[in-house]
C-alpha cells in the first residue's frame, strides 16, 4: 500500500509503467503456457520444445549472438510501427518500407565511388533510411491530401514495393548467377563484425541507440509533443493550432526511415546484398514487438530481444527436434491476443484479482 | 413508508474515499433531491443502489427487505430504474422498440411489434407523455428522448426512479415539462431520486433533500420547507456563496471585434446566415440559444477552425484570416465548449495540457526540446493560482475531476493575457465553487479591458454575466440587447424561435 501510494505521488506515471510491464510480462508467460498446452495436445513435448528454444537462444555465446542478430531487425520494425502509432497511425507498410530501404542500401553499397568506409557505410545507411521514408511519406501525403486510409494504402504499397524491388534485383541490378539478388556490397560499406566468427555487428547497438533517440524525441521534444497530441486527440490538437497534416506526414517519414534502417542493417550486416524475399516477415512481426512493448520505444528494445530469442531458438528447435517451428508463430500470435486484451488476462489470472483486493 | 434505506455505505477508490459511512433513505411517493458538487459522491451512491458498483461496506434495504444488489438487472427486478445523463437509446429504432428492449413481447418466435406499440401507447397515455410510439428516436428532441428513457424504466416496472442530472440537457421550457411529468409520476405513487447540483430546481420540485459533500452526508432527508437557496449552497460548498453575483461593466470600451455578414453554408441550408455584431473592450457579450442553433459553428469560425463563405471580420482594425495557430498568435483566447474533445488531451499530463496551444513559446523550449524545469515551474504556478486540485503536475489530466479539468483549460487561456476571449460553456459540469471562481475571473478580465464572447447553454449564467445578450436561433441572431430588457420567458421563447416569425417570413421570401 505504501509503495502504491508513493508511486501515485510521482504522478501515477511510475505506477502506469510498472502496471504495463506487469501486463506485458504476464501476457508473454500466458502465451507460452497456452502454446505449451497446444503442443501437448498435438502430442509434442512442450518441455523439449522450450528447452530447445532456450538452448538456441541462450545456450552458448554463439546462441546469444544469434539472439541479438535476430533481435536487431525486429527492434527497427517494432520501433517503426510504434512511431506511427504515437500519432495514431497504423503503419502496416513497415515490410514494404524495409524492402525499399534494403534495395537502396544494396545499390549504394555495391557502387564503387572510391569512398573510404567512414563515408561509404553512412551513405549506404542514409540511402536506406531515405528510401523507406519516401515510401511511408507518400502514405502520409495520400492520407492528408486525399483522406485515404493508411492501413489500406500501406498494404497495397507493400505488394508494390516488394515487386518493384524484386524487379530491380531480377533485371537492372541483378548479379551474375542463377539467384535473384544484387551484387555483393563493397567491403567499405560492410558493417564490421564485433567478434571474429560471430554474426553480431554494430547494427544491434545502432538499433538500441535509435530506440533511445526516438524515446527522447517522443517524450522531450516539441515534435514528439505535437505527434502525441495528434495521436491522442486530433480535434484538441487542431484547436491548439498544431498543423495536424504536417505532423502526420513527418511522423510517417520518421517511421519509414526507421523501417528503411531495418532493411539497410540486414543488407550491410547479414546478407551483404539484396536477396529477393529476404524477409521472413520482419515488418509484420514488428507489430507484435510493438504490441508487447506497449508502444514504448524503450520497451521495443526488450520486446525485440524476446522475439529475437524466440526466432534464434526456433533454429535449434528445427534442427534438434521434430517439433514444427510454426509454434514460434503460435506463441507470437498469442502474445498479441493477450496484450491487446488486458481484461482477458486479468480474468484468466485469479491471483491478479486477489492482489488487488489485498492492496485495499 | 421507506422504500429505500442505505446504511453506513463506504466506497473507496485508490487514495480517495468516495463515500464515507453514508446513510440515505427515500420515502414512498416523494421526490427526493440528492444535492452535491461534482465529485461529492452523488453518482457513486446511486450507482451502488442501481448495482453498477458494489460498496465496500454497508447494506441496503428495499421496501424493508435486505438486499445485495450486484448488477443493474437485479436492481430492475427490485423495481429500481435509472435514467442516465447520457441517453442509452438506439436512434434508428422507434420509441416502442427502444422501450421494450430487454423484455420484448413476442409471438413465440418473432418480435411482436404491434403489441409493443400497443403496450407503449397505453403507457404514454397513462402518464400523459405526448410522444408517439412509432416515431423514430432520431426525430425526437432531447426532452422527448428523455421521456423515452423514463418510459423505458417504467415499462420495466420501476417504482423507484433515479434521474441523473436530468435538466442538464434541457431548455427552460423542457425543464418545466419534465417537472410536470415528475409530479404526475409522484401522484401515481412512484418515488423519485433527483441527482442534481442545481439549487433552483431542487427548491422547485423536491419534497425532501439530502446533501453530500466530499463523500459525507451533510444532511439527510431534510424537508424542503423553509429552506433557502443560500442554505443549500452553504451546505454544498461548505461556506457562504453569493449566488446572485452580477457585476455589469462600468465603462464599455472601443470595438474590439467586428463581424459583418457572417454566412456559413451547410449541406442543405445555411448553418449561419448573415450574422453581424460588434464586441467591445470591457464587455461580455453573451450568446443565448439552444444547442445546435449555430453556436458551435460560430465559435469555430471565430477561432480559425472553420472557414466561412462570407465574412468581414476585423479584430482591432485588422482583418482576420488564417488557421487556429494564427488566431492564437493574434492573442485570441479560446475556451472550447467541450473540454474532452477540443479542450484537453486526457491521456497527457496536467503540465502538458497547461501549455497546449502555447507550447511553441520560447519560454518552454530551447532548440526543439522542452525545458522541463520551465514547464514544471509554469505548471506549479498555474496549479497554485487557479487552485487546481491535482496530486502533481505530472498526473494524467483525465484523472482530474471535471471542474479541475476545466480550470486547466481556463488557466491556460487566461494566463496568456489574450485581448479577445471566446469562452464556451465555461462552467459545464463544474461545481458551484469552481463556477463562482471562473465567473469572478471573467469579470476581472473584462474590467482589465478584455473583450469576452460568452456562449453558454445555461441561461442563468448568460443573464448574470453578460453586459449584452444576443439570442441565436437557426443560425441567426434574432435579438441583441441588454439583459435587463428580457424576461426569462421572453428569452426562452426567442431561443425556440417562437417570436421570430418575421425572420421566418424573410426566409421564405
Amino acid at each position: 500500500m505504501t509503495i502504491r501510494r508513493n508511486l501515485f505521488r510521482n504522478g501515477g506515471n511510475l505506477l502506469a509503467a510498472t502496471e504495463t510491464i506487469r501486463m506485458s510480462t504476464l501476457s508473454l508467460l500466458l502465451a507460452m503456457v497456452v502454446s505449451a498446452i497446444i503442443m501437448a495436445i498435438c502430442r509434442y513435448n512442450p518441455f523439449e520444445a522450450f528447452g530447445a528454444i532456450f538452448t538456441g537462444a541462450f545456450g552458448n555465446s554463439r546462441a546469444i549472438s544469434q539472439t541479438l542478430v535476430h533481435a536487431t531487425p525486429l527492434m527497427f520494425t517494432g520501433l517503426a510501427f510504434t512511431i506511427a502509432k504515437k500519432a495514431s497511425l497504423i503503419n502496416i507498410g513497415v515490410e514494404g518500407q524495409m524492402y525499399m530501404g534494403a534495395i537502396a542500401t544494396a545499390w549504394i553499397g555495391a557502387l564503387d565511388f572510391g569512398l573510404p568506409a567512414v563515408l561509404h557505410l553512412p551513405l549506404a545507411i542514409l540511402f536506406g533510411a531515405v528510401a523507406g521514408a519516401l515510401l511511408a511519406g507518400l502514405v502520409g501525403f495520400l492520407k492528408v491530401r486525399f483522406g485515404s486510409n493508411e492501413v489500406i494504402s500501406t498494404i497495397v504499397l507493400n505488394t508494390i514495393a516488394i515487386n518493384i524491388t524484386g524487379y530491380l534485383a531480377n533485371y537492372p541490378l541483378k548479379a551474375d548467377g542463377p539467384t535473384a539478388q544484387t551484387n555483393r556490397i563493397l567491403p567499405t560499406a560492410e558493417l564490421p563484425r564485433l567478434f571474429q566468427g560471430y554474426q553480431l555487428t554494430a547494427a544491434f547497438f545502432i538499433a538500441i541507440a535509435v530506440c533511445a533517440i526516438i524515446y527522447l524525441v517522443m517524450n522531450k521534444s516539441l515534435l514528439g509533443y505535437e505527434i502525441r497530441c495528434v495521436g491522442y486527440n486530433r480535434l484538441a490538437a487542431q484547436t491548439a493550432g498544431i498543423p495536424i497534416g504536417r505532423v502526420m506526414v513527418v511522423t510517417m517519414l520518421i517511421s519509414g526511415a526507421v523501417a528503411g534502417l531495418a532493411g539497410a542493417m540486414l543488407v550491410l550486416g547479414v546478407d551483404k546484398r539484396f536477396i529477393v524475399g529476404f524477409s521472413p516477415g520482419y515488418g509484420y512481426n514488428g507489430i507484435s514487438v510493438a504490441a508487447l512493448a506497449a508502444d514504448n520505444p524503450i520497451g521495443v528494445v526488450f520486446a525485440g530481444l524476446i522475439f529475437g530469442a524466440l526466432n534464434a531458438g526456433s533454429m535449434v528447435l528445427n534442427r534438434t527436434t521434430r517439433i514444427p517451428t510454426d509454434f514460434i508463430n503460435v506463441i507470437q500470435a498469442f502474445v498479441i491476443i493477450f496484450v491487446s486484451a488486458p481484461l482477458l488476462v486479468k480474468d484468466i489470472l485469479p491471483f491478479h484479482k486477489l492482489r488487488r483486493k489485498h492492496d485495499k | 413508508m421507506r422504500v429505500v434505506e442505505m446504511h453506513d455505505i463506504v466506497k473507496d477508490y485508490p487514495l480517495t474515499r468516495a463515500l464515507d459511512h453514508v446513510d440515505f433513505a427515500l420515502d414512498s411517493g416523494s421526490i427526493h433531491s440528492l444535492l452535491g458538487e461534482n465529485g461529492a459522491g452523488k453518482s457513486t451512491l446511486m450507482k451502488i443502489l442501481y448495482g453498477m458498483c458494489t460498496p465496500d461496506q454497508g447494506h441496503i434495504q428495499i421496501k424493508g427487505q435486505s438486499e445485495r444488489i450486484t448488477n443493474p438487472r437485479q436492481a430492475i427486478n427490485l423495481g429500481i430504474g435509472m435514467v442516465h445523463q447520457h441517453f442509452m437509446l438506439a436512434p434508428v429504432m422507434t420509441v416502442a422498440e427502444n422501450i421494450v428492449v430487454g423484455s420484448e413481447p413476442d409471438t413465440g418466435l418473432l418480435f411482436d411489434s404491434r403489441k409493443a406499440a400497443l403496450v407503449v401507447d397505453q403507457l404514454i397515455a397513462r402518464y400523459g407523455f405526448c410522444i408517439k410510439a412509432n416515431e423514430r428516436v432520431s426525430n425526437l428532441s432531447v426532452g422527448e428522448q428523455q421521456r423515452v428513457e423514463i418510459l423505458k424504466a417504467l415499462y420495466h416496472g420501476a417504482e423507484i426512479l433515479i434521474l441523473d442530472e436530468p435538466t442538464a440537457v434541457l431548455t427552460p421550457q423542457e425543464v418545466e415539462e419534465l417537472f410536470v411529468i415528475m409530479r404526475e409520476l409522484r401522484k401515481a405513487g412512484k418515488s423519485i431520486i433527483l441527482i442534481t447540483h442545481k439549487l433552483k430546481e431542487t427548491l422547485a420540485i423536491a419534497d425532501t433533500l439530502s446533501v453530500l459533500r466530499d463523500g459525507r452526508m451533510i444532511t439527510s432527508g431534510l424537508s424542503i420547507e423553509g429552506v433557502s437557496a443560500d442554505d443549500l449552497a452553504r451546505m454544498m460548498v461548505g461556506r457562504d456563496v453569493d449566488l446572485e453575483m452580477t457585476n455589469r461593466s462600468k465603462t464599455i470600451g472601443p470595438i474590439s471585434l467586428q463581424v459583418r455578414g457572417l454566412t456559413l453554408k451547410g449541406k442543405e441550408k445555411n448553418i449561419l446566415s448573415d450574422l453581424s455584431f460588434d464586441l467591445h473592450r470591457n464587455e461580455i457579450l453573451g450568446i443565448a440559444g439552444i444547442e445546435g442553433n449555430g453556436q458551435s459553428e460560430l465559435i469555430e469560425v471565430l477561432t480559425g477552425l472553420a472557414k466561412a463563405e462570407a465574412i468581414v471580420f476585423q479584430h482591432e482594425g485588422t482583418t482576420l484570416s488564417g488557421d487556429a495557430h494564427d488566431f492564437i498568435q493574434l492573442k485570441i483566447g479560446h475556451v472550447p465548449e467541450d473540454r474532452s474533445t477540443r479542450g484537453l488531451i486526457k491521456e497527457m499530463t496536467v503540465e502538458e495540457n497547461l501549455m497546449l496551444g502555447y507550447h511553441r513559446s520560447p519560454r518552454f523550449n530551447r532548440r526543439g526540446f522542452f525545458r522541463p524545469s520551465a514547464v514544471r515551474d509554469f505548471a506549479q504556478r498555474m496549479i497554485k493560482d487557479y487552485t487546481i486540485k491535482t496530486g502533481s503536475s505530472r498526473q494524467r489530466c483525465g484523472s482530474l475531476s471535471g471542474g479541475n479539468q476545466q480550470k486547466v483549460v481556463i488557466a491556460r487561456v487566461f494566463s496568456e493575457d489574450p485581448d479577445l476571449i471566446i469562452v464556451a460553456q465555461p462552467t459545464r459540469g463544474v461545481d458551484i465553487g469552481a463556477m463562482h471562481y471562473i465567473h469572478e475571473r471573467l469579470f476581472e478580465l473584462r474590467d482589465q479591458g478584455k473583450a469576452i464572447l460568452l456562449v453558454s447553454a445555461d441561461l442563468d449564467e448568460v443573464r448574470r454575466l453578460s453586459d449584452r445578450i444576443a439570442v441565436m436561433y437557426d443560425g441567426r441572431i434574432v435579438s441583441i440587447s441588454k439583459p435587463g430588457e428580457y424576461t426569462e420567458t421572453q428569452l426562452g421563447l426567442m431561443m425556440t424561435g417562437s417570436s421570430v416569425e418575421g425572420c421566418k417570413d424573410d426566409n421564405q421570401a
